[in-house]
């Protein structure tokens, strides 16, 4: 069953056209990895489900995008529940100078979520169990977030987004800034996040397109060149385009 | 004759940097490896040419008056006379080698006036001897050495940190300087005001040292209950907090406003307003308090049956508070805009509104930022001299009644230093105490916000 459907998406910010007609649909509790060379527009793209691009001042999204098959671009969106469906998660960790548990209170918080401190305290809990990340830090709860290692902020991150409970999360390259083995820990949590959670993931790595997703997208010069299932685009591309990119011949 | 002698100089330079480049592309097309750029040779021999030249102007032009005057009164100096009695001696025989002398004319004045005059010329002419000379001498010593092709990047760079030295070197003497000069003064103001008279004492009344006749002697009794500064410093509190009252809440939203919520076009433009807005002079915000705000919050006062004085605390700390703003404001957008954009990705992400995104994430990732240009602010509010002198009176009156009027730390230096001074009265060197109080409390404020300004800073390097 699709989750995301996008049809005739086009962003331009100011005169340049960034996105020209993507098509793509998105199957729920899977991960779709979105490939290419850099600037092609595959962040872009990301940024339109859950219009991030609205921060932009300058940039402008034409095109239906459904969501649970309702158009995210109407001008009566509610933009904050919107953005509590669809979490997301930054290429660089970005934890908030608050302490880790005020680093993940916060969306339950903002959002109403909890009636009283030991809900609070359970959500806090259970996102930092989904996230891995509760063994290493239940007993610094107080301590600021930025003291944390690179992957741990960034599981940190991945832990405030699943806090409210989202039913996407949108990820934008999450392991760029971080060593292989906090890649690893990242791969193996999203794998676990799949099971409850529809993943979108942006990624440079073709080896982490191919290890973690089960459809594939690949994004050219602001169109999207392939889409289809991971197996079929690593092993037997439809596009030439395609096939040199895979190989590394390009890009 | 100096500017002669100076312009000779400047030229000379000059000429000289072209002529080092050019020897350099000469030694270059004999096939000789250059030591440095073209240019360097031009440094070179540029800087040999003038920094000797001006050493040497500088200390004949300092030293040149005082051998002067020590030769003219060679032959007074076995009279018996006084300095005071010597210089006025000096003066004559100088305006009267110039003509401008109406006085008595001995021939003892006539004779050092004459020699005066003579001496003058011969050092004006040995000078311009001299330096010539000097500048030959140098210019080809360096275009020697460098026709040798000898290094001269390392000297060239060698002198410029010796430049640069120099230059740093002035500004820290003169503020060492300045906070000496301030600390002798009060040194010696304490000796007839205890300190903690001056400290803690409750009436401040400067104008009761203005009755004292000059030739009586000092009794540091008849000062007692009159320099007792904490009145004064009541008072700069006070105004500096009513003004931090209005500058704070208004300086801040419209620093948020600008930082967050602004278009882009609106912020270019409104931004470059609010930082002319500072640059007004602080006078013309002084006359806005005492004829417009003043008259105003009086005729609103007696409007309600309450009595306002038309000089209050109140005007000049609203106006001061005005004059701040637009500095709190263009202080805090800056702390604001550099909170890394990634954060409030971060929060929007979560579905948190733009209020909640800034007071939430944005307010406290900048608040050490903030706190630091508050406190720039309140040093600034407490340096304000010339709106509390126009707008809140001179009298130095213990209240913390914002209707009333009161004075400050500056208003009152400016109060003791008008008019004719005498600099060994406790009245003159009570404006150095206040000036070094101010001072170390200024200091102390500003070290508090920079050191938090980098604490902040470090966070998100």
């Amino acid at each position: 069953m699709n989750k995301i459907e996008a049809k005739k998406v086009n962003v331009f910010y100011g005169d340049k056209q960034a996105l020209f007609d993507i098509n793509m649909d998105i199957p729920e509790r899977q991960v779709t990895a979105l490939i290419g060379p850099s600037g092609c527009g595959k962040s872009t793209f990301l940024r339109c489900l859950n219009r991030m691009n609205d921060v932009i001042e300058i940039c402008k999204v034409e095109g239906e995008i459904k969501i649970n098959d309702y158009d995210i671009n109407q001008k009566s969106t509610d933009v904050v529940r919107l953005r509590e469906k669809i979490g997301m998660v930054f290429q660089k960790p970005n934890p908030f100078p608050k302490t880790l548990y005020e680093n993940i209170s916060y969306g339950p918080e903002i959002h109403g979520m909890a009636q009283s401190k030991d809900e609070l305290d359970q959500i806090v809990e259970d996102s930092l169990k989904k996230a891995a990340l509760w063994n290493e830090v239940k007993d610094r709860l107080h301590e600021p977030g930025t003291g944390l290692s690179g992957g741990q902020q960034q599981r940190l991150c991945i832990a405030r987004a699943i806090s409210v409970k989202p039913e996407v999360i949108l990820m934008d390259e999450p392991c760029s800034a971080l060593d292989p083995i906090a890649t690893a820990q990242i791969e193996e949590l999203i794998d676990e996040l799949k099971k409850e959670h529809t993943i979108v993931i942006v990624t440079h790595s073709m080896s982490q397109a191919a290890r973690v997703s089960q459809q594939t997208g690949f994004f050219h010069l602001g169109k999207l060149i392939e889409v289809g299932s991971t197996d079929k685009i690593f092993k037997n591309p439809n596009q030439q385009q395609t096939q040199d990119y895979i190989t590394g011949r390009f890009g | 004759m100096n500017s002669v002698i100076f312009l000779t100089i400047v030229l000379l330079a000059l000429s000289s940097y072209f002529f080092g480049r050019k020897k350099a592309f000469a030694i270059r097309s004999s096939n000789t490896r250059l030591t440095a750029l073209p240019k360097f040779y031009g440094y070179y021999l540029s800087i040999w040419c003038a920094a000797p030249a001006f050493i040497i102007f500088s200390l004949w032009s300092i030293f040149e008056p005082t051998v002067v005057k020590y030769v003219v009164l060679q032959s007074f100096s076995d009279q018996g006379l006084l300095e005071g009695e010597l210089n006025l001696i000096f003066e004559k025989a100088k305006s009267l080698s110039r003509g401008q002398f109406s006085g008595e004319i001995t021939t003892a004045l006539q004779a050092a006036a004459d020699k005066y005059a003579s001496l003058r010329s011969t050092a004006s002419a040995s000078k311009a001897v001299i330096i010539l000379c000097l500048l030959i001498a140098s210019i080809a010593y360096a275009y020697n050495r460098l026709s040798k092709n000898n290094r001269t990047r390392e000297p060239v760079e060698i002198f410029l940190q010796w430049l640069f030295f120099f230059a740093s070197l002035a500004a820290i003497l003169t503020t060492v300087g300045i906070v000496f000069s301030l600390l002798f003064q009060t040194i010696e103001f304490f000796k007839i005001i205890p300190f903690f008279d001056y400290l803690f004492g409750m009436h401040w009344y400067p104008a009761k040292a203005f009755v004292r006749d000059a030739s009586e002697a000092l009794d540091p009794s008849m000062y007692s209950d009159t320099f007792g500064a904490v009145p004064v410093f009541a008072g700069t509190f006070f105004i500096a907090f009513i003004a931090m009252c209005v500058a704070i809440p208004v300086g801040l939203l419209s620093g948020i406003y600008l930082a967050e919520y602004a278009s882009k076009k609106f912020r270019q433009f409104a931004k470059p307003i609010v930082e002319i807005l500072a640059g007004i002079p602080t006078v013309v915000y002084g006359f806005f308090a005492a004829l417009t705000v003043g008259p105003f919050l009086k005729d609103i006062g007696t409007a309600v049956g309450l009595d306002v004085s038309a000089e209050s605390a109140l005007a000049a700390g609203a106006v001061m508070g005005v004059m701040i703003i637009p500095f709190v404001s263009s202080l805090s957008d800056d702390v604001i805009n550099s909170v890394p954009q990634n954060l409030r990705d971060g929060s929007y992400a979560m579905g948190a509104t733009k209020s909640e995104t800034i007071k939430r994430v944005i307010f406290p990732a900048a608040l050490p930022g903030i706190v630091g240009a508050i406190l720039l602010a309140v040093s600034r509010a407490i340096g304000e001299t010339m709106i509390v002198v126009m707008a809140s009176g001179l009298a130095a009156n213990l209240t913390f009644n914002p209707l009333e009027s009161t004075s400050t730390i500056t208003a009152q230096i400016v109060v003791i230093l008008i008019g004719d001074q005498q600099f060994e009265d406790p009245k003159t060197q009570a404006a150095f105490a206040l000036g070094l109080t101010l001072f170390v409390v200024t200091l102390i404020l500003n070290v508090i916000a920079l050191s938090i300004v980098k604490k902040y800073r470090e966070k998100y390097d």
